[in-house]
C-alpha cells in the first residue's frame, strides 16, 4: 500500500468514525431532553472561563458527572442522565479515534507528497479539520464537551467533502508555490480558519441559547450549554485569537505575492474576499462593544464572517478564475 | 473606533469605580449623544460641522462604514476589472450592450479606484483618526493617573479573598519569628503586587490600590494608528512606484529604459531618471511540465538564466530569475511573470530577397500554449507580405479546431494564413505587433481552390512557397519570457505598519487590565485581611486564583483559610 492510498483510507475511516461520534452526541443530546428539570445537570464551567463572578450559577448538588458512567456497568436500565453522560463520553472517545485516523491520513499525505500537505483544497480541508477537532478535544477537557455535536458534524461534513469533492491525487506544486511563504501563509490561514469555524459554531449555539433564555424556554437539553453570556465570551475569545492571525495571514500573503507574482496586492478574488472576511470580523469585534449591537447581533456578524470565510475558501476557488486557482481544484 | 472596549461588563459591579478607562465605547457614545442632542434646531454652520464630526466619529458610524467597505469590495471580484484583466472587460462590454455602459458609468470596472469606494475608506479613516486622537489624549492622562481609591466594600468586588488574622497575628508569623506589623503586611502585599507588575499606590486610609494592563489600550491605539500608516504606505507606493513589462526572446536582451518596455505604468511622482541603467541578456530559459497522469501539463519549473550588467561599463555577471526568486538590481526588482513561444521564421519576397528573418512573439491563448500572433514583412517587394495564425507546441487538429494539447514542444506546428498588398506608406503610427493590420492587403487564396483562402502548416524546417511569389520558412522555435521591472518605494512603511498593527492587536486582545485593592479591616477586635480585584476585560480567568496566591504570599501559612466569594 502506498502512502497515498493509506492516507485516503485513513481519512475515509475518519469520516465514518466522526459520523459515529456525531451519532453518539445526538443520542447524548436527545437523552438530555428526558432529564427532569429538577435534576438538570449542572453545566460544568469551562476552566477557560474560570471561577469567580457573582453571576455564575452555583452548581446544583446533583450527582457528580462521573457517577452516571460508573453505574452503567450494572444491569439496571439507565436513567436518562446516565445515558446522556455515557453517550457523551462515547462521542468524545470516538472523536479521539477519528482524530487519530485523520492525523495519520494527513501525515501520510505529507509523506506521499514529500512536502507540507497544504497544497490544495483537499489538503487544506483535512488539515483544518484536524486542527479544529484537536482544539475541540482540548476544550472538551476544559469542560466544553457541549461543542461535540457541532464539531463532529463539521468534521464529518468537512472531511466528507474533502475525500469526495475536493479530492486530488498527490502531485508536486506549481512553481508559484515553491516558497517558504507557502508554509507560513497557508498554515496561518488554516489555523485562523479553524478558529473562525470554532468561533462561528459557538456563536450559532450562543444564538440558540440566547433565544431560549430570552423566551424563558431553556429546557434540560439547552441547559447543557453554559449561559448565553458566557458562550458569548468564549466565542469572543476564540475569534479574538483568530483575528490577529488572520491579519498576519493576509499580510504574509501580500509579501509572498510580491515574490511570486510581482505585486503585493492585486485585488485577486481570493485577496478581495480575504479582506472582506477581515472587515466582517473587525465589525464583529467593534459590534461587541457597541450599544445596540452587542449580544445577538454581534453573534450574527460572527456567523456571517464564517459564511464569508467558507465562500472565500470554496466559492472563490470553484467559481472565479484567479491566481489562487491552482492544482486543478 | 476601537474594537476591544469590553471593560464595561464589570463596571456595573464596581460601584466605587468612578473613573472609566481611557475612552470606553460607552463614554464615547455618551459624548456623542451629548453633542448630538442639542443639535435639533438652529445648529448654525459651525454647530452643523460639529454635529457631523461627532456623528462621523461614533462607533456606530464606524461600524456602518466597515460594513459598507466589505460590501463595496465584493463587486470587484464579480465584475472584471480594468486593472486586472482589461481583455475580460472588453469582452464584457461586447457581450452586454446595455449593462456594459451602465457598469462603466458607475465605475464597476474600476471598483477599487472608484469615487464611491474611495469615499467609503477615506471616511472610515477620517472617522478612525477622529476617534483615536482624543483617545490618545485620554490615554496619556490615564497613564499618569494613580490607581483609583480603595472601594469601601471590597467583598462586593467580582473577585475577593480574605483571611481572618488571629488577635496575636503580630507574633504568629512563621519562619521569621518576629512580629509582622500591620504596616509590614501592607508592605508585603505592596511588594507582591509590584512583583506582579502592578502599579501600586498606598492610600491615605492605609489600604493599597493597584492597577495593571495599561498596554491594552496602548495596543489598541497602536493598531488603529498603524492602520493609518498602512494607508499612508499605500499612498506613497501609489505616488512613486513604477512597473513595466517587456517580452524578451531567449538569446536577446533588455536594457532598462522606457523605450524598451511593452507596457509601463508609474505613479505621478515617478521620475524617468530613476530608472537604473542595467541591462539583461536572456541566455536560456528552462521549463518543465508535469508529464505524469496527475495534473498533466502543469508547470513544474520556470528558470531563466540571464547575464546582468548592473550599469554600462560594469562587469556582466550571471544570474537566474525564477518565480518566487526575483532578481534585485540597484533597487529595482525583476520578476519573471509570463512566457511563451516565438517561432523563428524567414520570409523571402517575390524578388527572392530575405524580407524578414528572426523570432516572432506569439501570445499564449490557453494553458497548453495554443498561441496566436502575426508575422509581418512590410519591406517585402514587389508586394509586402503578412501572415496571421496559430502556433501549437503540441498540435492536434480535431473537430474543435486546431489546438495544443501540451505546453511543451512535442509536435510544433505553425498554422498560417497569408496576405499581400502594395507597399504602404510609412505612417509611423505604432501598431500592435501581435495582430496584422490588413488595410490595403488582400488575402492570398489557395491556387487549387481559389474560393478558399490559402492555409498552410509549417513544421520546423519546412518552407511554404506563396502563389504570388515569395516564401516563408519555419527555421525553429524559440521561447520568450516576459520580464517585469518595478520598484515600490515606501512599501516598507506599509509592511512595518502591518507588523505594528498585528502587535497592537495582540496587546489589545490578550492583555487583561486589572485592578486590585488590599486592606486590613479591624472590627470588634478581630482583624480581617482582604484583597479584592476587578478584571476590566470581559473575562475573569484566574483572577480569583491569582488573588489567593497573593494572599498566600503575604500570609505565609500552609493552607490559609481563605474565604472566597463565588
Amino acid at each position: 500500500m502506498t502512502a497515498q492510498t493509506f492516507s485516503s483510507l485513513a481519512l475515509v475511516t475518519a469520516v465514518v468514525i466522526y459520523l459515529l461520534a456525531f451519532s453518539m452526541h445526538t443520542v447524548e443530546w436527545a437523552s438530555a431532553r428526558k432529564i427532569k428539570n429538577d435534576e438538570a445537570d449542572a453545566v460544568r464551567e469551562p476552566a477557560l472561563v474560570g471561577a469567580g463572578g457573582p453571576d455564575v450559577v452555583p452548581p446544583t448538588s446533583g450527582s457528580a458527572p462521573g457517577s452516571g458512567a460508573a453505574a452503567t456497568g450494572g444491569s439496571a436500565p439507565l436513567t436518562p442522565r446516565q445515558r446522556s453522560e455515557t453517550f457523551g463520553r462515547l462521542g468524545v472517545s470516538f472523536t479521539m479515534i477519528g482524530l487519530a485516523c485523520a492525523i495519520a491520513g494527513v501525515v501520510a499525505r505529507g509523506i506521499a507528497a514529500g512536502r507540507w500537505p497544504l497544497g490544495n483544497m483537499f489538503e487544506f480541508t483535512t488539515m483544518a479539520m484536524v486542527i479544529i477537532v484537536a482544539a475541540y478535544l482540548v476544550l472538551a477537557r476544559m469542560g466544553m464537551r457541549w461543542l461535540g455535536l457541532p464539531v463532529t458534524l463539521l468534521a464529518t461534513v468537512g472531511n466528507g467533502l474533502a475525500v469526495t469533492v475536493f479530492y486530488v491525487a498527490v502531485a508536486p506544486l506549481v512553481p508559484a508555490l515553491h516558497s517558504v511563504w507557502f508554509v507560513i501563509h497557508i498554515t496561518a490561514a488554516a489555523i485562523s480558519g479553524s478558529a473562525f469555524n470554532i468561533g462561528g459554531l459557538i456563536s450559532i449555539l450562543y444564538l440558540i441559547k440566547k433565544r431560549a433564555e430570552d423566551k424563558g424556554t431553556v429546557g434540560s437539553m439547552l441547559g447543557r450549554l453554559p449561559d448565553a453570556r458566557r458562550m458569548d465570551v468564549i466565542a469572543y475569545r476564540v475569534l479574538a485569537f483568530a483575528f490577529p492571525l488572520w491579519t498576519f495571514t493576509i499580510a504574509a500573503g501580500a509579501v509572498w505575492a510580491e515574490y511570486a507574482w510581482g505585486r503585493y496586492w492585486g485585488w485577486d478574488p481570493k485577496e478581495t474576499w480575504a479582506l472582506v472576511t477581515w472587515v466582517i470580523f473587525a465589525c464583529y469585534l467593534h459590534a461587541r462593544s457597541t450599544a445596540g449591537w452587542k449580544g445577538s447581533r454581534a453573534g450574527m456578524i460572527a456567523i456571517l464572517g464564517l459564511a464569508v470565510f467558507w465562500f472565500n475558501f470554496i466559492g472563490v476557488n470553484l467559481l472565479f478564475a484567479g491566481l489562487h486557482s491552482y492544482a486543478g481544484i | 473606533m476601537s474594537d476591544t472596549r469590553t471593560e464595561e461588563t464589570t463596571d456595573e459591579s464596581a460601584a466605587d469605580d468612578a473613573t472609566v478607562i481611557a475612552g470606553s465605547e460607552e463614554a464615547r457614545s455618551k459624548a456623542g449623544s451629548k453633542a448630538g442632542k442639542p443639535a435639533a434646531p438652529a445648529l448654525g454652520f459651525v454647530g452643523g460641522l460639529r454635529f457631523i464630526w461627532t456623528q462621523l466619529t461614533t462607533m456606530r458610524t464606524a461600524l456602518g462604514l466597515l460594513f459598507l467597505l466589505a460590501l463595496a469590495a465584493i463587486p470587484g471580484s464579480l465584475v472584471p476589472q480594468q486593472s486586472i484583466s482589461p481583455v475580460q472587460v472588453n469582452l464584457f462590454l461586447d457581450q452586454h450592450k446595455t449593462l456594459g455602459p451602465i457598469y462603466d458609468k458607475v465605475g464597476l470596472f474600476n471598483v477599487y479606484t472608484s469615487p464611491w469606494f474611495s469615499a467609503i475608506y477615506l471616511l472610515l479613516f477620517i472617522s478612525l483618526i477622529g476617534c483615536i486622537i482624543p483617545r490618545v489624549v485620554v490615554y496619556l492622562r490615564a497613564l499618569r493617573a494613580e490607581p483609583p481609591r480603595t472601594p469601601r466594600y471590597l467583598h462586593r468586588m467580582p473577585a475577593y479573598v480574605s483571611t481572618d488574622l488571629p488577635a496575636d497575628h503580630r507574633t504568629d508569623a512563621p519562619g521569621a519569628g518576629r512580629a509582622v506589623g500591620d504596616e509590614e503586611m501592607i508592605d508585603l502585599v505592596e511588594a507582591g503586587l509590584r512583583r506582579r507588575r502592578y502599579r501600586v499606590v498606598r492610600q491615605s486610609d492605609g489600604s493599597v490600590s493597584a492597577e495593571r494592563g495599561y498596554l491594552r489600550e496602548a495596543g489598541n491605539l497602536l493598531f488603529h494608528i498603524s492602520l493609518v500608516f498602512v494607508l499612508v504606505g499605500v499612498a506613497v507606493v501609489w505616488l512613486t512606484n513604477f512597473r513595466g513589462t517587456s517580452a524578451v526572446v531567449v538569446g536577446s536582451g533588455f536594457a532598462n529604459n522606457l523605450a524598451q518596455y511593452d507596457d509601463f505604468k508609474a505613479g505621478p511622482l515617478f521620475n524617468e531618471k530613476s530608472l537604473t541603467p542595467f541591462s539583461i541578456k536572456v541566455n536560456s530559459f528552462d521549463v518543465q511540465f508535469e508529464t505524469g497522469a496527475v495534473q498533466r501539463g502543469a508547470a513544474r519549473e520556470f528558470k531563466a538564466n540571464v547575464t546582468v550588467t548592473d550599469a554600462p561599463g560594469q562587469k556582466p555577471h550571471n544570474a537566474t530569475i525564477q518565480v518566487n526568486h526575483p532578481l534585485r538590481i540597484n533597487g529595482s526588482t525583476v520578476h519573471l511573470v509570463a512566457w511563451g513561444y516565438a517561432p523563428v521564421v524567414t520570409v523571402k519576397d517575390g524578388d527572392g530577397n530575405v524580407a524578414y528573418s528572426g523570432p516572432v512573439i506569439f501570445l499564449p491563448q490557453d494553458g497548453n500554449f495554443t498561441s496566436a500572433g502575426a508575422i509581418k514583412a512590410p519591406d517585402a517587394r514587389p508586394d509586402r507580405l503578412g501572415f496571421e495564425g496559430l502556433f501549437l507546441p503540441s498540435a492536434v487538429i480535431d473537430n474543435t479546431g486546431p489546438h495544443s494539447v501540451f505546453p511543451d514542444l512535442y509536435n510544433p506546428q505553425l498554422l498560417l494564413n497569408a496576405w499581400s498588398g502594395k507597399p504602404g506608406p510609412e505612417t509611423g503610427v505604432p501598431e500592435s505587433v501581435y495582430t496584422l493590420d490588413k488595410t490595403g492587403m488582400k488575402q492570398i487564396m489557395d491556387p487549387k481552390n481559389p474560393k478558399q483562402p490559402l492555409r498552410f502548416i509549417l513544421r520546423p524546417g519546412y518552407v511554404q512557397k506563396l502563389p504570388g511569389g515569395g516564401s516563408i520558412q519555419l527555421d525553429g522555435v524559440q521561447r520568450w519570457i516576459k520580464l517585469q521591472v518595478g520598484d515600490s518605494p515606501g512599501v516598507y512603511i506599509a509592511i512595518i505598519a502591518i507588523g505594528c498593527a498585528v502587535l497592537g492587536l495582540c496587546f489589545s486582545l490578550f492583555i487583561r487590565p486589572r485592578r486590585v485593592w488590599a486592606r486590613l479591616r479591624t472590627t470588634k477586635g478581630s482583624t480581617v485581611f482582604e484583597i479584592a480585584g476587578l478584571d476590566r476585560a470581559d473575562a475573569r480567568t484566574g483572577l480569583q486564583e491569582d488573588l489567593a496566591d497573593l494572599l498566600d504570599d503575604v500570609v505565609k501559612r500552609p493552607g490559609p483559610r481563605t474565604e472566597e466569594t463565588t
